[in-house]
């Protein structure tokens, strides 16, 4: 049963699946480092542009991979605009009430995708879904490796941007230090939004990525959730080598233990791993004490 | 104290009235539902509102509740108000044992509410697998009407049972109110370091709260089962109920007696106006409560009874 | 006079930051006495030792005998040690009375007899008047005043103060240094860090000099005034030499 043959399928799989996981981790890391808020909302926003995703092909038949230029600056401003308007006005100072929006959030657009699109489970057909393409003894569907590819260059842009652009240099200062981000001139309050807004914008790639491989329906949102919040605990608050490296281990360990303990048990492996990090080392693999 | 205590007694009077006067089925479900929505909003009170510490999966204690009595009595026979005394024991205990691990390692806001989210999901994936839980299939409560049974014949009986639980909590909390264990938990709440200063040890009294926290759900698991008669994984550990029970809270104002009965109450009310409006639409409810609970958070952050105390105050003085 | 709290070489560091370099003081009971030092001179991170917010990496703390070195805050205070903290820490959400009265449990488990002592310790710190205030809406003085009643509320032998007159005017200074050597007469030893010198060479019958996280310089508070060592830590090098040049 562990023989190689079996083994590197899985394995395979789950670094593909991973590297989109790391993606999504990536995003809500970014918000956590720089607006220090846990984004309870960001499975349901995933869902959201999964959602704009299918529509765009199923009544524009708008390619997947094609609607990256639309579904990306979408959600941007979607991000900028929930910061800015919503979020930015609940926190009153105290952090339980940023966690309480987000929530409030999450079950709202939870729940109005299940009111407008009923619990079915929908995917997409294009001419490349059904396509596969042999790795050494294992056969990979092409959406799967596209989308590992996709996540890959996706979060080397997104590094870039950190790195190397004006902005990110203004989200760093302001990350490491508010206030004094203010005194030089830098509106902290437009840089939380664009930093939001940035983080859904990785989760609008991800889910152009993610959709010829995969299917949505209004609760899988919440099966993101708790993986992307795995991943950046284990990788640490505010780490992107933290949430890459935890992306792709998550990835393999769904796999691996969906092969060992079967689909709905394995889960319980990354929830596992979720606690025990939780519990014994929370500031994760590579991030500071929170 | 003796405030409280008439409050509550005459909260007690009315609900006996309500059982005894009430005909319609429809008026007696609504008290008999918007009672239950407060039990699992005074629950979540104790923890969150006078701990301080914030559980997103509070639904694992319910749904331990749930399960603990229809096992009990369908599986292994035994008497309904054994099983019952048994399902708030079991989900206390499941409280001590997250709180144990939880405050242990001194997991605070975004990761305790995270870590019980965990939890949640841990046992409702472990119930969906398992054979003596039903797997996916679920539980059923056969129907044999009868007190010994816990079951009634009408909603009066059930809601003179979950009223008199309503009244068990609003005497607990009360008691906090008035208590050394109250200040202590309530300090550590506000300041952990300021309270381990003048001899407040924070383990044990947020310990002693997620248990009773933990009970008062299982009360509430084991009574949805007798009035329902069936439990399946998805409602015993799902979000629904742990949503319900923190909204219910923070909506009527958290750290307060009356707080979580009349955010139960505001919401049952909301969601029943809704329904006539709308008709039953899956997923309406849920929404309902998450935009509540955004717009109580930004605008209302003390809740109704937060809203209701500057007029409280202004009678007082005018009475003055 | 007994000594009721004695440090043995405790050192703590942060990285590689050494906050506490081998500190070792004896402090006798009945006495009140001072720690002075220059910002950042680890004054606060000792407190912290003592009281057991934080573990040392070299030492013993010894009260009353007994080692309590590392041992937890709740614990202390039960025995007898309790601390304020230089930013205050008031229950915000809790009236002052029901702010003191969570001290006051330490030794009352019923709930009227704590109100009633928080009301007597109010009493003794000036605090009488705003017993049904929130504490959230107490002035600077009054959340300090606060902070010392909460902690004498725990009938205390040994009290640290953290910087109880920092941020107060002149005149909320005079009316505190009364209420301070009333407790010492009642029994209670006190040991507090302050900047407020005036307040110090009042008070306090020995001063410790912390500079970088060690002892520099003890003694009485009229010798440390003109110990040179104690003049460079605070002016900087080459300060004793420059005063006494200009004095000569």
């Amino acid at each position: 049963m562990l023989e190689f043959g079996i083994l590197f399928p899985s394995i395979l799989n789950g670094v593909t699946t991973g590297a989109v996981y790391a993606l999504i981790a990536l995003g809500l890391t970014l918000i956590y480092g720089v607006l220090h808020i846990i984004n309870f909302a960001h499975g349901a926003l995933l869902m959201v542009a999964l959602y704009a995703v299918y529509l765009l092909k199923r009544h524009l038949g708008i390619d997947p991979y094609l609607a990256l230029p639309l579904v990306v600056p979408a959600m941007f401003a979607l991000g900028y605009a929930l910061q800015r308007v919503v979020i930015n006005r609940a926190s009153h100072g105290k952090d339980e009430n940023i966690l309480l929006v987000t929530l409030g959030l999450s079950i709202v657009l939870e729940n109005l995708a299940l009111m407008v699109f009923k619990s079915d489970t929908r995917t997409i057909e294009t001419a490349y879904t059904l396509t596969t393409v042999q790795i050494g003894p294992a056969f990979i569907a092409l959406p799967k490796l596209v989308a590992f590819g996709g996540a890959l260059v996706a979060s080397a842009l997104l590094l870039l941007i950190v790195t190397r652009t004006d902005v990110g240099r203004a989200i760093r200062a302001v990350a490491r230090e508010k206030q004094g981000a203010r005194l030089v001139g830098i509106d902290v309050e437009h840089v939380y939004a664009m930093c939001f807004g940035i983080g859904l914008a990785c989760l609008g790639a991800a889910a152009c990525f993610l959709l010829p491989a995969y299917y949505v329906n209004p609760q899988v949102g919440s099966g993101f959730v708790l993986v992307a919040f795995t991943i950046v605990v284990l990788g640490g608050m505010g780490s992107f080598a933290g949430a890459l490296l935890g992306g792709l281990l998550i990835g393999v360990v769904e796999s691996l233990s969906g092969l060992l303990l079967g689909e709905s048990l394995g889960q319980i492996g990354i929830f596992a791993i979720f606690i025990a990090v939780l519990l014994l080392r929370p500031q994760g693999l590579f991030g500071a004490r929170a | 104290m003796k405030r409280d205590l008439a409050g509550i007694a005459a909260f007690a009077l009315a609900v006996v009235a309500l059982a005894v006067l009430l005909d319609s089925g429809v008026w007696l479900t609504f008290a008999m539902m918007a009672l239950y929505g407060a039990l699992l909003a005074q629950a979540w009170n104790l923890l969150g509102g006078y701990g301080g510490q914030f559980s997103f999966g509070h639904a694992l204690f319910f749904g331990v509740g749930a399960y603990a009595q229809v096992i009990a009595q369908v599986t292994h026979g035994v008497n309904a108000w054994a099983a019952l005394a048994l399902a708030i024991a079991a989900a206390g205990g499941v409280g001590l044992f997250v709180g144990a691990l939880a405050f242990r390692y001194g997991l605070k806001g975004s990761y305790f509410a995270l870590v019980t989210l965990a939890f949640a999901e841990v046992f409702r994936i472990g119930a969906l697998s398992v054979e003596f839980t039903g797997a996916g299939v679920g539980m059923m409560l056969p129907l044999k009407e009868s007190i010994a049974n816990l079951q009634f014949g009408s909603r009066r009986g059930f809601l003179l049972l979950i009223g008199g639980f309503v009244v068990v909590a609003l005497l607990v909390t009360a008691w906090l109110r008035h208590s050394r264990f109250g200040a202590r938990l309530q300090a550590v709440r506000d300041n952990e370091d300021a309270a381990m200063a003048v001899g407040v040890d924070p383990y044990r009294v947020k310990l002693a709260a997620i248990g009773l926290s933990g009970a008062f759900m299982g009360a509430a698991g084991a009574f949805y089962v007798q009035v329902f008669q069936y439990i399946d994984p998805g409602i015993a550990f799902g979000p629904h109920v742990s949503v319900e029970a923190l909204v219910g809270a923070i909506v009527g104002g958290m750290g307060t007696l009356w707080g979580p009965l009349l955010g139960a109450l505001a919401l049952h009310a909301l969601a029943d106006v809704t329904r006539n409006l709308f008709g039953q639409l899956p997923g309406l409810n849920m929404v309902i409560y998450g935009v509540v609970l955004v717009l109580i958070v930004m605008f209302l952050p003390r809740g109704l009874t937060g809203a209701g105390q500057p007029l409280v105050r202004w009678w007082r003085r005018r009475r003055d | 006079m007994t000594e009721l709290l004695r440090l043995e070489g405790l050192s703590r560091a942060f990285g590689g930051l050494r906050a506490v370099q081998d500190v070792s003081l004896s402090v006798p009971g009945g006495t009140l006495t001072a720690l002075i030092g220059p910002n950042g001179a680890g004054k606060t991170t000792l407190f912290a030792l003592m009281s057991g917010f934080l573990t040392p990496d070299a030492g013993r703390v010894v009260f009353d005998g007994v080692d309590v070195t590392g041992r937890a805050p709740h614990l202390n205070a039960r025995a007898g040690m309790t601390r304020t903290f230089q930013i205050v820490q008031p229950f915000a959400a809790q009236t002052v009375r029901e702010n003191i009265a969570v001290g006051a449990h330490l030794h009352e488990p019923r709930r009227a007899a704590a109100l009633a002592a928080a009301d007597t310790v109010a009493a003794r710190v000036g605090l009488a008047s705003q017993l049904d205030k929130p504490a959230a809406d107490l002035t600077v003085a009054g959340r300090k005043r606060l902070e010392l009643a909460r902690a004498l509320a725990t009938r205390p032998r040994l009290l640290l103060l953290d910087e109880v007159l920092a941020g107060l005017n002149p005149q909320e200074v005079a009316e505190m240094i009364p209420v301070v050597r009333g407790i010492v007469a009642g029994g209670v030893t006190v040991l507090m860090i302050e900047h407020v010198m005036q307040a110090v060479m009042n008070l306090a019958s020995h001063v410790w000099v912390l500079a970088q996280g060690q002892l520099i310089a003890e003694g009485a508070p009229a010798a440390i005034a003109s110990n040179p060592a104690v003049i460079e830590a605070y002016l900087g090098h080459g300060a004793a030499a420059r005063l006494r040049g200009a004095a000569a």
